[in-house]
């Protein structure tokens, strides 16, 4: 499906308002969305929410075989998708210039910055090694994807635990959740990406651009960072020319802004820690919040119960007798029986079809008794239905029983 | 409320009834749409009933399709109320779309449905082959659906049946365009609409409301532009109540 395009009226007010320092939400130039972190019921489960962005980390292990180079690391791999419920531009299963654009540059930002330690993986040295994956999921895209990717997977991988092992001379055992405590992954540092969008070939900045702040920008700087000031990795797209301090002044505006994303996420954790110690309710559903619409709502309204009684009484005695069920099968003579066609049914519809057989069947069981009475003790007995196949049933030797 | 009954597909039938339902209630899809006869009418042939939307008839009973709130106009009216986003071309409803490409004779218009509609050359006031209209890709225009079926492609038009524009075109430079939902929309276009009431209050600008969900605001400066955007956007589930207070707080405060 195709995205919305953007109108040329829509461009020019972003322009002519950013000119004037004016953003559609009402934020500042250097100020972030409020940002939401929430974690699952799973360890390495983790929500972000970015403004309207919102995306979703998942971490989970394995036990694999080692590079050969690299015999004593473990190894991360990490898959950010995008999914067509996050805007309708992207497409399932199509490998888009974003989408590879974001997946290097979670990769440059979380492995080659080392901030996990991929020696404390190795279970045994050249044969067993965990494998840490982080699964990205773009539930909605409203802007600055890489930002909250980062904040994502960096979370779900300090939240996440692993199974613990122990090893006795040359047996390796992998102990469940059940029978010994997970054990937390070693994270040196958290380098979280901060973007930066220009405009009018780098004459206005913005931090956290939404949607349509990106779309009509010039480019992109996203600087990683940890909170140690250390920075991690820097990317700069779309072509624009920038000056040596502007991208200085950059930096400090991050490293800034990643001591408070970074307290942020270690508050999270400290609350989700905290909700499992003491027994409360942790987990996505509790942390969602109770939006209630009342404009809608409409008062209790009382059902009606007084004339239940008498309508159910009357109901229940105009009601029909119900039909005489015929003992199946019926005997005719010792020896035959009729089951089915041309029985009365006993289900109790009546179609019209039915009606009129049971008008025929009627006119037939009048003349059957005459012909009894008038043949007595017959030894041949023709019993004609309406609708079976053959034509007549005839009944030898029957011996009439009254 | 006005321009929505206009497209839809009326039925009329006879009723036959057991329960009451009382207009306000929530009613959810499956529901089977029955109403009390007023006891003084049971001699005298049945009334006809018109089905506005989210009610379809099945048979010879009335089933609900959409979930929402059961609403009533004298003297024979229903509809259901319901919240939505998604837009569904509907004949003779007037919205605002953005031309994204030239193409022979027509123009392709994005108006947020599942397919783009198409906008003749010749569908303006004035225009000839000689003078065509001088509309850009990337623009946006009003205007009027005249085939808008699930069988075909939707088509557009800027002039009325008189050949006169009637507000309808191009819009001109400047101003916002945002996205509010359907209900909104309506909400606003109704004859007395108290939302717009309150907003005539705050300060003087140019609004265009199109029926697929589209607004577009002008107003002198660009701070008062995205008031009223953002008050829009916010004011959709607020009691009235609670609208009127934000209202009253943005106009002291941008005084």
């Amino acid at each position: 499906m195709r995205d919305t395009p953007l109108s040329n009226c829509e461009r020019d007010f972003l322009l002519k308002a950013i000119q004037e320092k004016k953003r559609l939400d009402g934020r500042q130039t250097y100020d972030y969305r409020s940002i939401k972190i929430s974690f699952g019921t799973d360890y390495g489960c983790c929500f972000v929410d970015l403004g309207k962005t919102r995306i979703m980390a998942q971490v989970s292990c394995e036990l694999i075989t080692p590079k050969e180079n690299r015999p004593n690391e473990g190894l991360i791999f990490f898959n950010i998708e995008l999914s067509p419920m996050a805007s309708p531009a992207f497409e399932m299963g199509r490998q888009s210039e974003l989408l590879v654009k974001l997946n290097r540059q979670l990769e440059r930002c979380l492995r080659n910055s080392k901030c996990i330690d991929t020696e404390s993986l190795c279970v045994v040295s050249g044969e067993k090694v965990w494998q840490i994956r982080v699964d990205v999921h773009l539930l909605n895209h409203d802007g600055n994807l890489m930002d909250a990717a980062s904040i994502a997977a960096i979370a779900a991988l300090c939240h996440f635990r692993r199974p613990d092992v122990g090893i006795q001379g040359e047996e390796v055992t992998v102990y469940s959740t059940e029978e010994r405590d997970p054990i937390p992954l070693s994270i040196y540092h958290m380098p979280i990406c901060v973007s930066f969008s220009f405009f009018q070939q780098g004459t206005y900045l913005l931090v956290d651009p939404c949607e349509r702040e990106e779309r009509v920008m010039d480019g992109l700087l996203m600087i990683a960072m940890n909170k140690h000031r250390e920075i991690c990795s820097i990317q700069s797209s779309g072509g624009i020319m920038l000056l040596k301090d502007q991208v200085l002044r950059c930096s400090k505006i991050a490293s800034v802004k990643v001591s408070e994303i970074t307290e942020l996420i270690n508050k999270a954790l400290e609350n989700d820690k905290k909700a499992r110690k003491t027994g409360g309710k942790f987990g996505f559903a509790e942390s969602l919040p109770q939006e209630r619409i009342t404009a809608l709502k409409t008062d209790v309204s009382h059902v009606e119960m007084s004339d239940v009684k008498e309508k159910a009484n009357e109901i229940v005695q105009r009601a029909e007798v119900p039909p005489q069920t015929v003992p199946s099968p019926v005997l005719t003579a010792p020896g035959t029986g009729q089951v089915g066609e041309g029985l009365e049914n006993s289900w109790g519809l009546k179609e019209e079809e039915e009606e009129e057989e049971e008008d025929e069947t009627v006119e037939l069981k009048m003349e059957l008794e005459e012909g009894h009475e008038e043949k007595g003790r017959g030894d041949v007995v023709v019993i004609s239905d309406s609708d079976s196949e053959e034509e007549d049933v005839v009944i030898l030797n029957q011996v009439t029983t009254k | 409320m006005v321009c929505l009954f206009v497209c839809v597909i009326l039925s009329y039938f006879y009723v036959i009834i057991h329960v009451v339902y009382k207009v306000g209630n929530v009613l959810l899809p499956g529901d089977v749409f029955s109403f009390q006869m007023p006891e003084s009418i049971t001699d005298s042939k049945p009334e006809k009933v018109v089905c506005g939307p989210g009610l379809r008839r099945n048979g010879d009973e009335v089933l609900v399709c959409k979930s929402g709130i059961l609403r009533h106009k004298q003297p024979n009216l229903y509809w259901i109320d319901s919240q939505q986003r998604r837009y569904v071309p509907g004949k003779g409803e007037s919205v605002i779309g953005i031309i994204t490409a030239k193409s022979g004779d027509i123009f392709k218009v994005d108006v947020g449905g599942s397919e783009q509609a198409s906008l003749s050359y010749l569908a303006f006031e004035g225009a000839t082959k000689r003078n065509r209209p001088n509309v850009q890709v990337g623009d946006l225009v009003y205007s009027q659906f005249i085939i808008a079926n699930k069988d075909m492609e939707p088509e557009l038009v800027c002039i009325d049946s008189c050949g006169r524009a009637n507000g309808m075109g191009v819009f001109g430079a400047g101003g916002l365009l945002f996205k509010v939902s359907l209900g909104l929309v309506r909400r606003l276009l109704a004859p007395q609409s108290e939302i717009a009431k309150d907003l005539e209050k705050m300060f003087p600008f140019e609004i265009v409301v199109g029926m697929n969900g589209r607004v577009w605001v002008k107003s002198k400066t660009i701070q008062q532009t995205l008031i009223v955007a953002n008050l829009l956007e916010s004011c959709e589930n607020m009691t009235a109540q609670q609208r009127q207070t934000l209202f009253r707080r943005v106009a002291d405060g941008s005084i």
